[in-house]
């Protein structure tokens, strides 16, 4: 899986720059859908660019320019890489498409980028604008000519160079530029549809929320509570770990589920081992009735193969069943360690390692079963009384809000807490 | 009777008393208690958090409550050196600072820390590049403070954060900054520092509430055990009406700083020209200080003989910083930047509040006269 480092999204020659080139990801092969993926690209780009008020967007066939005009390069460079369906990110430097003009830019571009001894490097010049005096392989070679000079460092490697500069002249301007940002990638938040998954409070289902994210997914979360026997804490937990979410999509919609009806009926059944899975079919009963209410089509979860009882093989075998709906498992096949650096990544990690009980961990039995029989499983839910009424109770019962990344929604009890806050005492 | 020791303690803004009071009345429930007026308490205090976040224009995970400057000094010296003992055992602070960090540090001699005390010039400053100098491998922490508590000193803090990354770029900096907020531009990612030093009522807040900024991925060693309160920093219930009104004075003296300095800095300049004119004075602050903070000497006279007789004129003054106040030994701070003895021994602070008037100089200045008219007589008797 490819990852972002924020650490090292800045490039060099960032604050040189007086325009980002931002290329699209694997989404440009999508045949006639492109358009749609682009326009939404298009418009998650001017959200993100909506607090820099100088910068201005400018829409080709395959890319966008973000013309700064004098705003912090850096920062939104960083902005930008975070956005679902941004391939790479180069740092422009945009001058009068004049052979002179074009050498000296070069020459500066070079001198940011302050290349190590040994570099290898190819000038790569592209005349869109025939009329430009000079063609585009008299160009590599004006353009090189004075580089090589002025940098020992450089020698030219056409086929394999460590550096390539890059210059397109067209009529208005000549643009210049030689690195590649690596950006998140994947598609357009919400071109893919919308599933339901299933946030716990833990380290996985925010990473899964992000990954579906990251495929064009627009995912609306569901959390199952337990009051009493879960805290409010563990709620709030959950709410702040959607608010990290929302950076990535602007805005998450959040179901809290109370679950606590549901739970306790089963703690009845003496059969304490069975308790996960029951729990586990029960929720994604329950979110598939909300996937039907918010029109999704599938559901997500953040689960991974083998890692806790009800992750082996034969339980996620008698879990899925409960549901028609697609189950999507992004983590499935990763190893936990690689999980924990992308939920550090995201964000969320922090958040996550909370020490307070869910709804999960609460009634842990000492002795779970890894290997649950599907027709004892179905024969108790088929017996167990006001079994359904109870789900369609959750269902009705659940309370929704919609989180954005610097608002302070929450529902409504805790919204009350917050407002017997009096402002005039602070 | 005019109070010239807003520097000592402030009176608080009515909105600020007006707070604690309601806040006493109305949230009295512990923040850790598990019911809903608990929950509302501990909602009070985040929000509080918030306030001073955004004033200070840092993270509000990032700001801690204790129960005044003197506890944020010790936890940040004493916390830093404890729980990073392991990268060495060295702290480097000025022979400025005020007792709380300068008596942490010599606590921390005693158990065996080394201690580099680097010494200002003759205008309370220190020179970046002998802190930076004094920084060493195994140095844990430098602290300095922003303001100077006695003289109004202000310390070049963002040449001195930067000399000490450069110098070891794991040392952390701690700012004492109780004198400067609300009177320079103050805000700890300005100076590099990793920890920050608040006292709210210096800046017209409730006494009993302090503000310690620690950037985000530090850790200190708690001084106080017995709960999990401030992220377990330092435990102890929460003193929710003073950091709520605290938290107002904070954002309160953000807000009216620009106000502020444009309002008191031609009274302090004015009080500098005068005490310049009389011979029998020692002016040991200058322009380039803080605009609060005035601070002379009359040789010879002891401070607390002069502060006695100005108190009679109508006047209330500090011989120096409140805390050392009662002791009659010459002032370290003075001896440090180059005074002589008698001149340490005499000194006077006088320190402006946003409610003085030019007609409160007025008045000052004319006691000024009339004390050293009254004292003059026995001045050689006094040596």
């Amino acid at each position: 899986m490819k990852t972002i480092e924020p650490a090292r999204l800045a490039g060099k020659s960032t604050e040189y720059a007086d325009m980002l080139l931002l290329r699209f990801g694997e989404f440009t092969l999508k045949g006639k859908n492109r358009s749609r993926f682009e326009k939404t690209m298009l418009r998650h780009v001017k959200e993100i660019v909506k607090p820099y008020p100088m910068a201005r967007l400018i829409k080709e066939y395959g890319r966008i320019y973000v013309e700064l005009n004098g705003e912090p390069a850096g920062e939104m460079v960083e902005a930008l890489a975070k956005v679902f369906g941004i391939s790479s990110i180069s740092p422009v430097k945009a001058v009068k498409p004049e052979l002179e003009e074009i050498v000296e830019a070069s020459l500066r571009f070079i001198e940011k980028v302050n290349p190590e001894p040994g570099t290898t490097f190819k000038v790569n010049a592209r005349r869109v604008w025939k009329d430009f005096p000079h063609g585009s392989q008299e160009m590599n070679r004006l353009v090189s000519a004075p580089l090589l000079k002025t940098f020992p460092a450089l020698s030219v490697d056409v086929r394999t160079p460590m550096l390539e500069l890059r210059v397109e002249v067209r009529e208005q301007y000549a643009y210049i530029f030689c690195e590649n940002i690596p950006a998140v990638g994947g598609f357009p938040l919400g071109t893919n549809g919308k599933a339901m998954l299933l946030l716990s409070g833990g380290i996985d289902s925010p990473v899964a929320a992000w990954s579906s994210m990251r495929r064009g997914l627009e995912v609306e979360c569901v959390h199952f509570f337990s009051y009493p026997y879960t805290s409010r804490e563990a709620r709030q937990k959950v709410i702040d770990l959607a608010r990290v979410l929302s950076r990535y999509a602007g805005r998450i919609r959040l179901h809290l589920v109370p679950f606590t009806e549901v739970q306790t009926s089963f703690a009845g059944i003496g059969q304490d081992n069975l308790m996960i899975t029951l729990m586990r079919r029960a929720m994604l009963r329950i979110t598939t009735k909300l996937a039907e209410r918010e029109g999704a089509l599938a559901l997500v979860t953040g689960e991974s193969l083998g890692q806790v009882a009800s992750q082996t093989l034969p339980s996620m075998n008698v879990i899925g069943r409960a549901t028609d709906l697609p189950l999507l498992r992004p983590l499935v096949m990763m190893d936990k360690a690689d999980i924990v650096e992308l939920a550090k990544q995201i964000g969320t990690y922090d958040l996550s390692i909370l020490p307070y009980e869910d709804c999960c961990t609460l009634f842990m039995p000492k002795s779970p079963t890894t290997n649950p029989n599907l027709r004892i499983i179905e024969k108790i839910e088929a017996t167990l009384p006001g079994y359904a009424e109870r789900l369609a109770e959750a269902v009705e019962a659940a309370v929704t809000v919609d989180i954005t990344p610097y608002g302070n929604e929450s529902p409504d009890d805790e919204a009350d807490l917050i407002s017997s806050a009096k402002e005039d005492w602070f | 009777m005019i109070y010239w020791d807003y520097a000592a303690a402030a009176p608080p803004y009515d909105e600020v008393a007006r707070t604690v009071e309601q806040l006493m009345r109305l949230h009295y429930a512990n923040p850790s208690s598990l019911h809903r007026a608990g929950a509302e308490a501990a909602a009070l205090i985040e929000r509080a958090r918030e306030v001073c976040a955004a004033a200070l224009g840092v993270l509000p995970g990032e700001i801690k409550f204790t129960s005044g400057a003197t506890e944020s000094n010790n936890l940040a010296i004493k916390g830093a050196a404890l729980h990073y003992a392991g990268r060495g055992r060295h702290i480097v602070t000025t022979e400025l600072e005020h007792p709380s960090v300068y008596e942490s540090c010599l606590q921390l001699q005693k158990m065996g820390w080394e201690v580099t005390f680097v010494r200002p010039d003759a205008a309370g400053a220190v020179n970046p590049e002998d802190v930076g100098a004094a920084v060493r491998r195994d140095t844990v922490l430098v602290s300095v403070m922003h303001v100077n508590n006695e003289i109004g000193s202000v310390q070049p803090l963002p040449e001195i954060g930067r000399a000490v990354k450069a110098a070891n770029p794991r040392t952390l900096f701690h700012v004492d900054g109780v004198q400067g907020f609300g009177k320079l531009p103050a805000s700890p990612g300005d100076f590099g520092a990793d920890l920050y030093s608040l006292s709210p009522h210096k800046i017209r807040g409730p006494r009993g509430v302090g503000l310690l900024y620690v950037k985000e991925g530090i850790q200190l060693f708690p001084l106080l055990s017995g709960g999990s309160h401030e992220g377990g920093l330092r435990a102890g219930t929460e003193n929710v009406p003073a950091i709520v009104a605290g938290a107002k004075a904070v954002r309160m003296a953000a807000e009216r700083r620009g106000d502020f300095v444009s309002r008191i800095l031609p009274l302090r300049n004015r009080l500098l020209a005068f005490l310049r004119e009389i011979p029998e004075f020692t002016v040991n602050s200058s322009e380039s200080g803080a605009p609060h903070i005035v601070h002379f000497s009359y040789p010879g006279m002891k401070g607390e003989v002069m502060a006695r007789q100005l108190e009679q004129l109508g006047m209330q003054v500090s011989t120096r910083s409140a805390c050392s106040s009662r002791l009659a030994e010459p002032s370290r701070v003075l001896l440090a930047i180059g005074r002589d003895e008698s001149t340490a021994l005499g000194g006077i602070r006088i320190s402006f509040g946003d409610e003085h008037t030019p007609a409160d100089v007025d008045a000052l200045e004319q006691a000024l006269l009339g004390a050293v008219k009254a004292l003059k007589i026995a001045e050689g008797g006094m040596r």
